[in-house]
């Protein structure tokens, strides 16, 4: 016992020396430094290493080309574990290391947790993925994404006027911040349309059975299904449809991305022809997509997902705005001309061509994946 | 009535100052890093919450997983007022000190009175339960955010500011516990955690004490949770996990249960350290556990506690050989 406690001890010792000694290794000094700021641990850590390594793939490729007028990028990456009281910590950690722009935070609480910091700071905030409508709300904060609301309305127009459906059933989580958004700015914009409401239900966040929503749905006249919510709930949901004999066309937003990790078997025929709203599909054939793709996959093992998109396009939008500002040394950045850059830019980027309004919310078109044969197919 | 303004209480008042004012002038000079800075902060509104659980743990005996409850109530209480009013930031933070901690106290009565007669495991499951009660009721009341979270609470003017006004805050607590825990009432808590039935028998009203440790454990636990609303300036229910509860559980058990010293220095160390081992990338939450695993093993070892007890007395002689009031042998 005795010696147990004293290897821990001069272990834990030599842990502290050893992190220490490991945080001061790098200089920034002659660079300009990116900051991102996502959970790499915990249950959201997925979202926060796509960012991460694509945040890594970009920098690489624009210091390959020569950086920004010259100037080399660095990235400096902290963990915040999806967590609002970590990330503000992880914050003053890169204000400490000189970050000169930040990319992030990855999720929305987080985001939202660092306005008021940032805001403080000058600094120019461009998160990749928070949808959450507070989250752009600053003059110096942008976001990648789109917001919740807007998804809804992107989709209720292209139900309505691409698709021709003029009836609907609805089912989404009551619980969840991301569904309800969607939803609401969905029924909205589709009524002003001119569609019909046919049938609505929604679930609570533990629910897992779904037997009594579809059989209401399958008495309706309902042209499509339209599920706002989570593809993990959205596949238990799809397979429930099944059993009580609904067979309607399955429309979505993002967060159906990767419904199909969670069917097997036969269940995945059940979603064939899936549509759903998506800033990015990975089996997309668009040169631009196709090379990050090939980059990506081949750095790390698998293929991206919008998270990485998201993140890709930040660092570049973060380029073209440092390039729009004139600047030409990591010690003359002018905050506010970079921020006043943002909204004069334009982007063709991996998840389509935008531009910013003065309120930070991004301008451009929605891109709708459909599952065909069992893959995601970019329309 | 002993008279306090003895050597004793001028050199803890001198050590009080001493403390902040180092703490501001590393912090006034820029020679402390922004995080550590925040860092500081944080650190004050732990040990709070740490103090407030160690009366109910350490002193009072009673095994509690849902602290985290009574931090929230305060929190979302105190900051709702900050959110909703318009004065200035001073008389903000007061007030929501005030009405958090005493929204804290009130819920915290009513849950003891409760659940007095449970003890042991029942005690600690209810507690966890309603914990998690709360923090799903919060979500639905009106003018709180909901899931979206609380938003637009002032934030402190500075770090020195904050850190100035979370030690005040912390200093009042530490002095009320260790005022309370030197009190009659004190000692008759520490003789219910030590034989209920013994201290009983001796006319001991085991449920009025109870509440009110209870009662006293939630204000301040509800103060904690306004600083934190203050220097995070979002609220979320999610911040207000079972998870948080059991952090603040191991800071009591490492800090040695029944000990103010011995609260603080754990609130530290565990505060710190995520962010100490922020160099270590991928590897950071792998390597906090291991040391929060070896510095259980360390302080559980009969050899440390020898070690920590010669210093404690070392500590002593010198202070009484230099006359600052403390207890020589």
């Amino acid at each position: 016992m005795k010696k147990a406690v004293r290897f821990f001890a001069v272990a834990l010792a030599a842990l502290m020396l050893l992190t220490t000694l490991a945080g001061c290794g790098e200089d920034y000094s002659d660079k300009i430094v990116l900051g991102g700021i996502g959970p790499v641990t915990g249950t959201a850590s997925t979202y926060g290493t796509s960012v991460r390594n694509a945040m890594q793939i970009a920098i690489d490729e624009i210091n390959a080309n020569g950086g920004v007028n010259g100037v080399k990028l660095a990235m400096i990456f902290q963990d915040d574990e999806a967590d609002g009281t970590k990330a503000k910590s992880a914050y003053e950690t890169l204000m400490d290391k000189g970050m000169d722009i930040l990319i992030g935070a990855v999720t929305s609480g987080a985001s939202v947790a660092l306005n008021d910091l940032t805001a403080k700071d000058g600094i120019l905030q461009i998160t990749p993925s928070a949808s959450q409508i507070e989250a752009a709300q600053n003059p110096n904060s942008f976001r990648v994404c789109f917001t919740d609301p807007l998804q809804g309305i992107a989709m209720a127009e292209y139900a309505y006027q691409t698709l021709g459906y003029k009836k609907v059933a609805i089912i989404h989580n009551h619980d969840d911040d991301y569904s309800t958004g969607m939803y609401q700015a969905f029924v909205e914009r589709y009524k002003e349309l001119g569609g019909t409401i046919s049938e609505d239900v929604s679930f609570s966040k533990d629910a897992s059975d779904f037997s009594a929503q579809m059989t209401k749905i399958a008495a309706s006249d309902a042209e499509f299904l339209y599920m706002p919510i989570y593809a993990e709930k959205a596949a238990q949901i799809v397979i429930t449809a099944n059993e009580k004999g609904v067979n309607l066309p399955l429309v979505g937003g993002d967060g159906l991305d990767g419904i199909l990790e969670y069917l097997t078997g036969d269940n995945a025929k059940l979603v064939e022809g899936l549509i759903f709203l998506t800033p990015f599909v990975s089996t997309d054939e668009a040169a631009n997509v196709k090379a990050f793709t090939e980059t990506y996959t081949k750095k790390y093992g698998k293929a991206p997902d919008q998270f990485a998109a998201d993140a890709y396009d930040a660092v570049y939008l973060a380029k073209l705005a440092l390039e729009k500002a004139g600047v030409t040394s990591p010690d003359a950045i002018n905050n506010a001309a970079l921020i006043a850059a943002m909204t004069e830019i334009e982007l063709d980027g991996l998840t389509g061509k935008m531009t910013f309004d003065a309120n930070g919310e991004p301008q451009k078109g929605a891109k709708v994946a459909k599952i065909e044969n069992g893959v995601y197919v970019a329309q | 009535m002993k008279n306090i303004f003895t050597k004793g209480f001028f050199s803890k008042l001198i050590l009080i100052i001493a403390i902040w004012a180092v703490v501001a002038l590393l912090m006034v000079s820029g020679v402390m890093s922004r995080s550590m800075q925040s860092l500081m902060i944080k650190i004050c509104y732990y040990t709070i919450l740490t103090l407030s659980l160690d009366l109910i743990v350490g002193y009072l005996g009673d095994l509690s997983l849902g602290h985290a409850a009574f931090y929230l109530v305060g929190a979302y209480a105190g900051c709702a007022v900050a959110v909703y009013t318009n004065l200035p930031l001073l008389v903000k933070f007061v007030l929501a000190l005030i009405v958090g901690g005493a929204a804290a106290a009130l819920v915290g009565f009513l849950i003891s009175k409760a659940i007095i007669k449970l003890r042991g495991d029942y005690l600690a499951i209810v507690t966890l339960a309603f914990g998690e009660f709360i923090r799903s009721f919060v979500k639905i009341i009106p003018g709180l955010g909901g899931t979206k979270g609380l938003m637009g609470i002032p934030s402190f003017d500075s770090r020195l500011e904050g850190f100035t006004l979370a030690y005040i805050v912390l200093i009042l607590v530490i002095l009320v516990i260790y005022n309370f825990t030197h009190s009659r009432h004190g000692r008759t808590i520490t003789a219910i955690r030590d034989n209920a039935i013994a201290s009983e028998s001796v006319g001991i009203n085991i449920k009025n004490n109870k509440v009110l440790v209870f009662t006293i454990a939630s204000f301040m636990a509800g103060m904690a949770g306004v600083i934190f609303g203050f220097y995070k300036t979002t609220l979320n229910p999610s911040d207000f996990t079972y998870n948080l509860s059991i952090e603040v559980l191991v800071m009591v058990v490492l800090g040695g249960m029944g000990s103010i010293k011995g609260s603080i220095i754990a609130s530290v160390i565990i505060v710190a350290l995520p962010e100490v081992l922020r160099g270590a990338e991928d590897f950071r939450m792998l390597i906090y556990a291991v040391a929060l695993i070896a510095m259980m093993m360390l302080n559980a070892s009969p050899r440390f506690t020898a070690i920590k007890r010669s210093f404690g007395e070392k500590m002593n002689g010198l202070r009484a050989k230099f006359k600052l009031g403390g207890k020589a042998k």
